[in-house]
């Protein structure tokens, strides 16, 4: 911190991370001891089960409801696979079919003994990590054959909701220079409990987030980047009640980057507190496994705060989410911390707060990528105004040397937007990256001034927050509405019944050998 | 000496009165060609512009080409036919209306309101609503003579309408923020179906609001009123404290 050119103090930045340690180690004691749901069918699916029953029902769902309605779940889905393994000589695909057929009762098997169930699962799951390891490794020389980009990347989200016109979008994107394509999934996705099956043409503000169609779309991109000698990375959506399955899913299909905050749905989906902090957990230990970069959702808490006012919640939050992931094993240069540019355009200097901002996140996090997003809350359809002030976010963007940034589109607040508005979006963006390049090297601040001064009252507030929420735990400050003005209870909220508690004898494959790499 | 308008054949207005002057762009999923400038030129006149004029094309990607354009509008509108009646914008401020309000309503309004259906946008019913609102105009919670309920996004039209009932609301608030392929309007249509089968369109005002909503959809829907963009709470607070007072008055 001794270059900052913000003038920050070593000591409340150390303060504020102190905090931050002890929140997320709060949070980690209070969601021990329980599985849920979904991370139980992210384990299936890590063992290679896949597809779907007669009534679309995906298998994982399948096998994950038929042991908890059998009353085993507390044990883990990983020990009833092991074991009807051991008892059948069966792959786990073949047992989600013989189970989904109604030919095998997992509980009603004999047991074999609990020491080489776990050593046939452990077995199972070591070699389909090695499976996809060995895929990244093929992705990780791919894009460095091709080439990759220099930050920051442009990061675009397309949202026809049908698959095979993202696809169109989606090269219309990299043909304009984005670097990462981003398919938004339809909405209300988010608080369905399972991962539809199979590609999909219809979808309402996105297309759905399927294994199929991040096929569809890894493909394309892949066939693009060959012929066109650029590498272009893909993201989607590890949020909701399925995070740790499209961590999975992801992985396998070879996706570079995925939005992973559980307190998104928390605040905005209404999703239970302890779901969505177990679900993040161990969706974010797949995601630093495999070399995913993570992007955090803290820009959205000012769609709805205002966003002078509730600067100190989003670097309060960054902080915590920051300790959160490393708890997960994700390493610094894989954690994009959320921020946006969402100061209202009348407010005089806007510019200079929202550059203080963005170099507040910078140098709090000098080894984040940070994912820095555009104008939306206050475009009000003017599509000439938002152009304009899509112009002013991009020169903050090169002069802070953000590491990604979501571009913003001349038409936000309209409707998705359209093919063209994405290149427009982009032509603004190559202009002012390219006008401003070394800008960021040029620019002192001035001390005591307005950008100087704004940082360290934001970075002050912050600290005394995440003091605060050191004292109360992040489940209180989140039900006193800290982030986004939005409260939610812990005994409330949408999936809280697909919390487990675990029994003695409980494993997790997954988060067994995953922790030994990260932890090693 | 200056022209002046003929109101009764208005053309729009670039650069001098009567030049019908308008600005067009779009793609065409075609490859970018000489091709593609003469079927946008020609596309242009039959859309009815004359003059048709390429500024800007360029590709997208292969098969797709972005075109800028401008035409000459000769359709006229007879502007004197749109007078009167349902036209004339004119809204009370915040302390108008709580005056209105006591005088002409005399007890506190309930008003509910949600983003509805699938949609999980929450700023344009937060910013109608929420004491905070928009742009430094309080939402309806800040003023006295309304009770607000906001019950968020994502919400089933049934849940809307049950809490309409439960708290005896005077009128029901609904946003489609973000939509495709008209999913708002059977969300918006099905909402009125639900208060009119649970026999109590006549107790109730129906208003909604979003970027895709127009006055004129709303209506066409069954709703009272509709709310595009640029609109503040003060506005809608005018027309739901009118609307009460005139049923108020009608008894």
């Amino acid at each position: 911190m001794s270059n900052s050119k913000l003038g920050l103090d070593p000591g409340v930045v150390s303060a504020c991370r102190q905090a931050a340690r002890q929140i997320a180690e709060q949070v980690s004691e209070q969601v021990a001891g329980r599985t849920t749901v979904s991370v139980e069918r992210s384990v299936t699916r890590l063992l290679g089960v896949d597809g779907a029953d007669s009534l679309d029902v995906p298998l994982p769902n399948v096998l994950v409801d038929h042991v908890h309605d059998r009353g085993g779940l507390g044990r883990g889905v990983a020990y009833w696979i092991g074991n009807a393994m051991l008892q059948t000589g069966r792959t786990p695909q073949q047992i989600a079919e013989s189970v989904s057929a109604g030919e095998l009762v997992l509980t009603e098997l004999d047991l074999a003994e609990e020491r080489a169930i776990h050593t046939r699962v452990m077995e199972e799951c070591a070699a389909r990590l090695k499976d996809i390891s060995g895929r990244f490794e093929e992705r990780r020389a791919m894009r460095e054959r091709l080439g990759d980009s220099p930050a920051p990347l442009r990061y675009v989200l397309t949202a026809t909701g049908d698959v095979y016109e993202d696809v169109v979008h989606a090269k219309a994107v990299a043909e304009a220079g984005g670097d990462i394509v981003a398919v938004i999934r339809s909405t209300a996705q988010s608080l369905l409990d399972y991962v539809p099956y199979g590609p999909t043409t219809e979808g309402y503000g996105g297309t759905f987030a399927t294994q199929a169609n991040f096929r569809i779309m890894r493909e394309a991109m892949d066939e693009w980047s060959e012929q066109h000698g650029r590498y272009v990375r893909l993201s989607s959506f590890c949020s909701g009640l399925c995070m740790s399955e499209i961590a999975s899913m992801g992985a396998w299909e070879g996706f570079d980057n995925m939005v992973n905050d559980a307190l998104y749905g928390i605040l905005y989906r209404d999703i239970n507190i302890v779901r969505g902090l177990i679900d993040q957990r161990v969706s974010r230990m797949i995601n630093g496994y495999f070399g995913v970069v993570i992007n955090t959702g803290e820009d959205n808490y000012l769609r709805t705060a205002d966003a002078i006012e509730a600067a100190p919640s989003v670097t309060a939050s960054q902080f915590i989410n920051h300790q959160l992931a490393h708890e997960s094993g994700v390493p610094d240069s894989q954690i994009a911390l959320g921020d946006a540019f969402e100061i209202d355009v009348p407010v005089r200097n806007s510019l200079l707060y929202q550059w203080a901002q963005a170099q507040l996140t910078r140098e709090l996090f000098p080894d984040c990528p940070v994912k820095y997003m555009p104008p939306t809350r206050h475009m009000d359809g003017n599509l000439f105004r938002t152009h304009a002030s899509d112009t002013l976010f991009n020169l903050v963007t090169i002069a802070t040397g953000q590491g990604l940034q979501t571009i913003g589109v001349p038409t936000e607040g309209i409707f998705t937007p359209h093919i063209h508005d994405r290149v427009l979006g982009l032509q603004n963006v190559d202009y002012v990256f390219n006008a401003a390049h070394d800008l960021g090297e040029e620019i002192e601040f001035k001390q005591g001034g307005v950008i100087q001064t704004r940082a360290q009252e934001v970075l002050a507030s912050a600290h005394v927050l995440l003091e605060r929420i050191a004292q109360t735990g992040l489940f209180r400050a989140i039900e006193q509405a800290t982030f986004g003005d939005v409260s939610r209870s812990v005994d409330a909220g949408r999936g809280i019944e697909g919390i487990v508690t675990v029994e003695e004898g409980y494993f997790n494959p997954v988060v067994e050998l995953m922790r030994e790499v990260s932890y090693a | 000496m200056p022209r002046s308008v003929d109101l009764t054949a208005v053309v729009p207005y670039a650069d001098h009165l009567d030049d019908g002057l308008v600005q067009l762009s779009f793609t065409l999923p075609v490859p970018y060609s000489l091709a593609a400038r003469k079927a946008a030129l020609e596309l242009a006149g039959k859309m009815g512009f004359e003059d048709p004029e390429v500024v800007h094309y360029q590709q997208l990607t292969d098969g797709y080409t972005y075109f800028v354009m401008y035409g000459r509008c000769v359709q006229s509108i007879d502007f004197t036919e749109l007078q009167g009646d349902g036209f004339d914008i004119e809204y009370m401020s915040e302390e108008e209306i709580e005056r209105f309000a006591e005088e002409q309503v005399g007890r506190a309004i309930v008003v509910v309101g949600a983003s509805t259906g699938s949609d999980t946008h929450s700023v344009g019913i937060d910013a109608m609503l929420n004491l905070k609102g928009y742009h430094g105009h309080h939402g309806l919670e800040g003023y006295r003579s309304f009770r607000t309920y906001n019950l968020g996004s994502q919400v089933p039209n049934s849940v809307l309408v049950a809490k309409a009932i439960e708290v005896g609301a005077d009128a029901i608030l609904v946003s489609q923020t973000v939509t495709q392929q008209n999913l708002h309007v059977h969300n918006l249509t099905e909402l009125v179906e639900m208060v009119e089968a649970e026999g109590r369109r006549g107790e109730m005002i129906l208003a909604c609001g979003g970027p895709r909503v127009s006055n004129e959809l709303a209506k066409e829907l069954g709703y009272d009123a509709g709310f595009s963009k640029g609109t503040y709470p003060h506005h809608l607070a005018t027309f739901i404290v009118r609307e009460l007072a005139s049923r108020v008055a009608a008894g």
